[in-house]
């Protein structure tokens, strides 16, 4: 087999799944139980530190 | 120390690009070596003048690296301008090819222009306007300072160093005729260290980030380089033919050249002026209408979908050609399947102002960010539809493809760029809102009409050329000469540049605008509170 037909091969079975199935799970991750809250403070995220950066380690809680 | 470093590594370039331009097999790369030598020498008279100089240390860990932002603005708008008066004079080029000088032929006609129009805009205005506003966000969505301290201007005048030398090789005959990919191997080469260091600061940034999340304008805008370090790298394999001269020869051939380089021409299109574009979307139009994204969870299923799509639609510009039918058959799939996050991303774009919609009456800025996602919307419908092979049969070569690439650059692109720069000059310079809201609303009207004209006329003459070439008689001979579409063509060509016009005079008046604002407006009380306007 050259190696153009066993990447084509490849390419079309186990590679597809492997990609399918990470954007499957990525959408699902999203719309797992909980995420909303989570979204909404990172969907807020504009709107903190516009002017200077954050002091603290972690700003992600100061609103 | 590292003075001494500089001088010798500036030295050694200048020394380098002097000799390159006196051995010089070509005239654009003679040009392209005596502009590196001419930098090279002046860095290194700067540098050796600042050495040993004092140099106050203050610590900038509290503030944003906003100067290189600011730059970032006003060349974005500059380029902008220079784009645009190149394609208004091309489309007349085109409308009459008396415009076409003998005593500017070989530099200024037609063939030379197109790739500094395309390369003006693309690279130039959009490039510099993603720099800038990726820059700018990402530091405020991360809480954090800009990463790699000067490394910021390196990659700001390092892109646009990249743009001067394309843009001289292209007009002096140095090109290696791929379309928006012409810079010979040399320029590439630069491009390509340019690009590692814009990776470095912007991911720097997102590492040392201080908020928890990396907010979706990040994911998108990092996509973005990163894709297009990809495709920048492989589709420009290429052996120079001598180290003296700008020629080199691609190390793909044949169909497979093809197909790499529609690979990176379509990507160019969906990581650069898309997914680039939406990190700019993700970001001001929730701050302009002052509320959240839509949905969030849209936002992260329209990115990885778009991701997962757009790198396999490129095979749809290579139909009816060598290229393997099921290849094509893949792309043409694809395209149409990216219609669908396509439109996720315009409903979250434009439902961010669900309950803001009267901001559309009041404030010209948000309406110009809106018609910029319903131009994406557009758009991304018109592509996929053009993509099916029926259809693609009687567009393609025609100007139909022309004016959908306009609706998307100057409808999603143009727009979305322009809102950016009305909602950053103010911030970047502290003034509490540009200097004339009425201006902003002209430069709204004069480019909307201008992309209307130039739409329209380019789908009127597309098509029918497309029906023109197609026409057969009785006996089954073509009924036009190529020449009579040509002809028939003349008054859609006077048509679209005219809406060039209209779309250059709104850039005009924006750049007026903004200045303005910059020297007329009075300074708000410093927020920032440490950084003067230098």
């Amino acid at each position: 087999m050259n190696t153009y037909s066993l990447l084509r091969e490849f390419a079309d079975s186990w590679m597809l799944l492997a990609m399918f199935t990470f954007f499957g799970a990525c959408v699902l991750w999203v719309l797992r139980p909980g995420s909303r809250r989570t979204y909404r403070d990172t969907a807020a995220i504009p709107f903190r530190n516009e002017t200077k950066p954050a002091a603290g380690a972690d700003a992600g809680k100061e609103v | 120390m590292t003075d001494t470093l500089k001088l010798i590594a500036l030295g050694l370039i200048a020394l380098f690009a002097a000799i390159a331009a006196n051995h010089a097999r070509d005239l654009a790369y003679m040009v392209n070596a005596l502009v590196v030598m001419l930098t090279a020498g002046g860095l290194f008279l700067y540098t050796l003048r600042m050495t040993g100089e004092e140099r106050p240390v203050r610590d900038v860990s509290g503030e944003y690296m906003d100067d290189v932002v600011r730059y970032g603005v006003i060349a974005t708008a500059f380029w902008g301008v220079v784009g645009f008066l190149v394609g208004v004079v091309i489309a007349f080029q085109l409308a009459f090819p008396a415009l076409n000088f003998d005593w500017a032929q070989g530099m200024a006609n037609f063939g030379r222009l197109r790739p500094l129009h395309t390369s003006a805009v693309i690279f130039a205005f959009g490039g510099n306007a993603l720099i800038c506003t990726s820059f700018y966000v990402v530091q405020r969505t991360s809480a954090t300072r800009l990463w790699g301290g000067n490394l910021a201007w390196f990659v700001f005048w390092g892109y646009n160093l990249f743009i001067v030398l394309a843009a001289l090789s292209y007009v002096l005959g140095g090109s290696q005729s791929k379309e928006y990919a012409e810079p010979e191997w040399y320029i590439d080469l630069w491009l390509t260290v340019v690009w590692v260091a814009y990776l470095a600061v912007f991911l720097g940034t997102i590492i040392m980030r201080k908020e928890r999340h990396i907010y979706v304008a990040n994911w998108f805008f990092l996509s973005f380089i990163v894709t297009v370090a990809m495709l920048h790298v492989v589709n420009n394999l290429s052996v120079p033919v001598s180290l003296f001269g700008s020629k080199s020869v691609q190390v793909f051939a044949g169909v497979q050249d093809a197909m790499t380089q529609w690979w990176y021409g379509h990507n160019a299109v969906g990581f650069f002026l898309t997914a680039g574009f939406l990190g700019m979307m993700y970001y001001f139009i929730p701050k302009r209408a002052e509320r959240p994204v839509y949905s969030y969870k849209l936002s992260i299923i329209h990115f990885w979908a778009l991701i997962f799509l757009y790198i396999w639609a490129g095979p749809h510009h290579l139909h009816y050609t060598a290229l393997p039918d099921w290849a094509s058959t893949l792309g043409m799939v694809f395209s149409v399947v990216l219609w669908m996050p396509s439109w996720g991303g315009m409903i979250n774009g434009l439902m961010t102002l669900s309950g803001a919609w009267d901001k559309l009456r009041t404030d010209p800025v948000i309406r110009m960010m809106v018609i910029a996602v319903g131009f994406y919307g557009m758009s991304t419908f018109e592509g996929p539809m053009m993509s099916i092979r029926a259809v693609n049969s009687l567009s393609h070569y025609t100007d139909w493809t022309i004016g959908h690439v306009h609706s998307g650059a100057l409808g999603w692109n143009g727009m979305i760029t322009f809102g950016a720069l009305y909602f950053l000059v103010p911030k970047l310079w502290n003034r509490a809102e540009v200097y004339s809201l009425k201006l902003v609303n002209w430069h709204f009207w004069l480019a909307t009409i201008g992309i209307v004209l130039y739409a329209a006329s380019m789908w009127v003459t597309g098509i029918m050329e497309g029906l023109m070439w197609r026409e057969v008689d009785a006996n089954g001979f073509l009924v036009n000469s190529f020449a009579d579409t040509v002809a028939a063509k003349f008054p859609m060509y006077v048509v679209r540049g005219l809406g060039g016009v209209m779309y250059l005079t709104g850039a005009i008046i924006m750049c007026v605008n903004l200045w303005l604002t910059v020297r007329r407006q009075p300074e708000e009380a410093s927020a920032n509170g440490l950084v003067p306007a230098e």
